[in-house]
């Protein structure tokens, strides 16, 4: 059988649709080049895949999915078709005594659609942490590098928030914050009372209309999809200029199987296979963007061996796959009896929290290095599948005594979710399996996972700040179901808080690190990878600000080279 | 219908960032969109045939649905909420719902006819109310053992008949859910009493 090639070469070819091939699109696009896209998935139709503002009695499973999906951990119905933690036919694998878990989103926009909205800048000590307190690697980059990019990105996507001058969580290009919840208020009062750092938090989502995307309407509801596109994702916020530039091109279904090096050591074109019609193709082009999720794109470079890279693209260091990061993620949560005496209100808001609690022990020395955020969240919100399941175990019982506990505990609690900084360790990697291919034929991922002790001494904090919260604003506080022996403080199994990071990371260095700081790697100089892979570390900040603002920067620099004619 | 509807759509999603429509009228199209994906998704009306359930056993599930969330002066119950028929859908799916709660009910009718010589719905109301007021708490398994598959049974269809319940419209007016709805600003928190 023949590989078809692309007739043409383009000037660009992006791998993957998210955060940073989004970026990449548009920048590229508008800038001038011709761009290939390629998707793994299927395009998103928010007509078709959204079900925004549906109750659950209109659905005839109530949002639990075919046979209960819900319960045996299958995504909720009401969301858009934008990510598991298990794909039919293309597994991966935890060695032994690893727990690690991987999100995927298969689809345009990636896990954007998904993504909580949480656009956190990180702060100028978390670029030169090395620096700070001698543990891990300072980027080669420093926040004033990437300051300028963080403001385009959030002067395009809109992000609401508000001057605060917090050293660990800077400021940036905000729309108006919305109005706090009753849940909040409380936990706010709590808060000062603890000298514990509570603001306006800072999303994704637009409270005032911005480039012909209308404001927000509040109906709570981001995770299932916008259809008024109020909220950002790729898919809807950064496609759809590249589209309009007609330099465009978006081929979906098609899952990158290998980049082939030319006689010049550059990447001259990638090979994927087209899953409608199971064939190998191939786009040719001049540089290459992956974005393909920080995993994805480690598996990409390690499958990609040649004579001239006998250990996968870009891996003359041995770096790619190593330095696996996610975020240390501990949750509690209180009943609070106060809300029982709420009247009944609109309780919506925006799809996520109006307030969220930054670090606030910057100025101090902690039993742990580095720090953590803290999301919060609960009240009167839309009842759905599972919601008194904790409450039926505990009261048991039936009848009207049953029902009227169930009104009268309804929007009375809320939780606390802790996300912090992990630090790097050598037990925390991905690697090629030796045995296991997807459906496609493509090699799968193994994933190493240990926690470290900085890791539990940060999560064993969260939990006992969380109780001195809850307990301060008169509530009762509700330890995490899963903790003991396998989950000391509540801590989370790696990449159960979808923030994988580091395994392509950059560095001054062409021995510890892949990339340079325009996420440009040091072997390929065709060769670009901008996603959450290029982080050196990975702060409290959810990485998609980030990862978008050095995709920006990556793109810049691309385009500058093409004008030069470097490309 | 359909066309309109995926205008619309189409009108909000694909030119939203170029901005056409919803420029003009974003606001009134995103409410009116709303509306028609709502009335379009919503659920038929009518008489329900068991998918997974015998006619005894479906009687016996409703009966069992409307003792454990019951109508009262405020609300419906269970079987008006359409528990029956969601539970009934899901285990119609689902293997493991069959063996638990198809199980489950042939074993409160197999309990039923040792102690009181008739299966569940046939025993008086004082002989339901005794059986399930033993398998309706943890605690009655350390007595007596025997208790434990029904109490397991029991326990799960508890929340198989909240979630039922709580998801209805019924169940979501009487828990006094407001919103789903669009709002041109969020209004915050009304005074809370007592604080």
């Amino acid at each position: 059988m023949q590989v078809r090639r692309s007739p043409k070469t383009y000037d660009v070819c992006i791998i993957g649709s998210g955060a940073a091939g989004g970026t990449a699109a548009k920048v590229l696009s508008e800038g001038g080049l011709s761009v290939a896209l390629l998707e793994a998935g299927p395009p998103l139709i928010p007509a078709r895949d959204y079900k925004e503002h549906v109750w659950p009695y209109e659905l005839p499973h109530r949002g639990a999915g075919v046979g209960g999906g819900l319960r045996q951990g299958l995504p909720d119905e009401f969301m858009a078709p934008n990510g598991a933690w298990e794909i039919q036919g293309e597994p991966y694998v935890s060695a032994p005594g690893s727990r690690f878990r991987w999100f995927r989103s298969r689809i345009v926009g990636g896990r954007t659609n998904h993504w909580g909205r949480i656009a956190l800048r990180m702060a100028p000590v978390d670029f030169k942490v090395r620096s700070h307190d001698g543990r891990g690697d300072d980027w080669p980059i420093s926040y004033e590098d990437v300051a300028p990019y963080y403001d385009k990105v959030e002067a395009y996507i809109g992000v609401f928030g508000t001057k605060e001058n917090i050293p660990s969580a800077p400021d940036g290009v905000f729309l108006p914050p919305p109005k706090p919840r009753c849940t909040e208020t409380i936990i706010k009062k709590a808060c000062d009372k603890l000298d514990i750092l509570c603001i306006p938090s800072r999303l994704a989502i637009l409270t005032k209309p911005l480039n012909g995307r209308p404001a927000c309407h509040y109906c709570a509801q981001c995770g299932r999809g916008c259809i008024t596109a109020s909220n950002f994702s790729s898919s809807q916020v950064m496609i759809p200029p590249a589209e309009k530039t007609g330099r465009f091109t978006l081929i979906t279904g098609a899952m990158a199987r290998e980049l082939i090096v030319g006689k010049d050591g550059k990447v001259a074109a990638v090979s994927y296979i087209d899953k409608a019609t199971r064939e190998e193709r191939r786009i040719h082009a001049r540089a290459f963007i992956v974005a393909a999720s920080a995993c994805e794109s480690a598996r990409l470079l390690l499958n990609s061996r040649s004579t001239l890279f006998p250990d996968g693209l870009a891996n003359s260091s041995g770096v790619v796959g190593r330095n696996l990061m996610d975020t240390v993620g501990s949750d509690g949560g209180g009943y609070f009896p106060q809300l029982e005496r709420m009247p009944a209100h609109n309780h919506d808001g925006v799809g996520g929290m109006h307030m969220y609690l930054p670090w606030w022990k910057f100025d101090r020395k902690n039993e742990f290095l580095r720090g953590y955020h803290t999301e919060f969240g609960g009240g009167r919100g839309m009842p759905g599948v599972g919601d008194y399941d904790d409450l039926c175990d505990e009261f048991e019982g039936y009848g009207v005594s049953l029902k009227r506990e169930c009104k009268k505990k309804y929007g009375t609690y809320i939780g606390f979710a802790g996300r912090g900084e992990m630090i790097p360790n050598e037990n925390c990697y991905c690697e090629i399996d030796p045995n296991v291919v997807d459906q496609w034929g493509i090699p799968v991922l193994r994933f190493h996972w240990k926690w470290g002790d900085n890791e539990l001494r940060m999560a064993r904090d969260m939990q006992e700040t969380y109780r001195e919260i809850v307990e301060t604003a008169g509530g009762t506080y509700m330890p995490p179901v899963q903790r003991g022996a396998d989950h000391p403080y509540g801590i989370a199994d790696g990449g159960v808080i979808i923030h994988e990071v580091g395994t392509v990371r950059m560095g001054d260095r062409p021995a510890t690190s892949a990339l340079n700081g325009y996420c440009q790697a040091h072997d390929v100089k065709n060769l670009f990878v901008t996603d959450g892979a290029s982080f050196v570390t990975n702060a409290d900040k959810n990485p998609t600000l980030t990862i978008m603002a050095l995709t920006w920067r990556a793109s810049d620099y691309l385009l500058d080279q093409a004008k030069k004619g470097n490309l | 219908m359909s066309i309109s509807r995926r205008d619309i759509l189409k009108s909000l999603t694909v030119t939203a960032v170029a901005g056409s429509v919803l420029r003009v009228i974003p606001l009134k199209a995103a409410e009116y969109a709303h509306q028609m994906v709502k009335t379009e998704k919503a659920a038929q009306n009518g008489a329900y045939t068991p998918k997974f359930f015998s006619p005894h056993a479906y009687k016996t599930l409703q009966s069992l649905c409307q003792t454990i969330i019951p109508r009262d002066e405020n609300a419906k119950g269970a079987i008006e909420a359409g528990a029956p028929e969601f539970i009934d859908l899901l285990s119609s799916e689902n293997q493991d719902y069959q063996v638990s709660l198809g199980g489950g009910l042939m074993w409160l009718d197999n309990t039923c006819i040792d102690r009181y010589e008739n299966v569940y719905l046939d025993c008086t109301p004082q002989q339901q109310k005794e059986i399930l007021d033993l398998i309706a708490y943890r605690k009655n398994a350390k007595t007596d053992p025997s208790l434990g598959q029904g109490i397991e049974f029991f326990s799960f269809l508890r929340k198989m008949t909240a979630d039922g319940f709580f998801t209805s419209e019924i169940g979501i007016n009487y828990l006094g859910y407001i919103g789903n709805t669009y709002m041109s600003e969020f209004p915050g928190c009304p005074p809370v009493p007592g604080e």
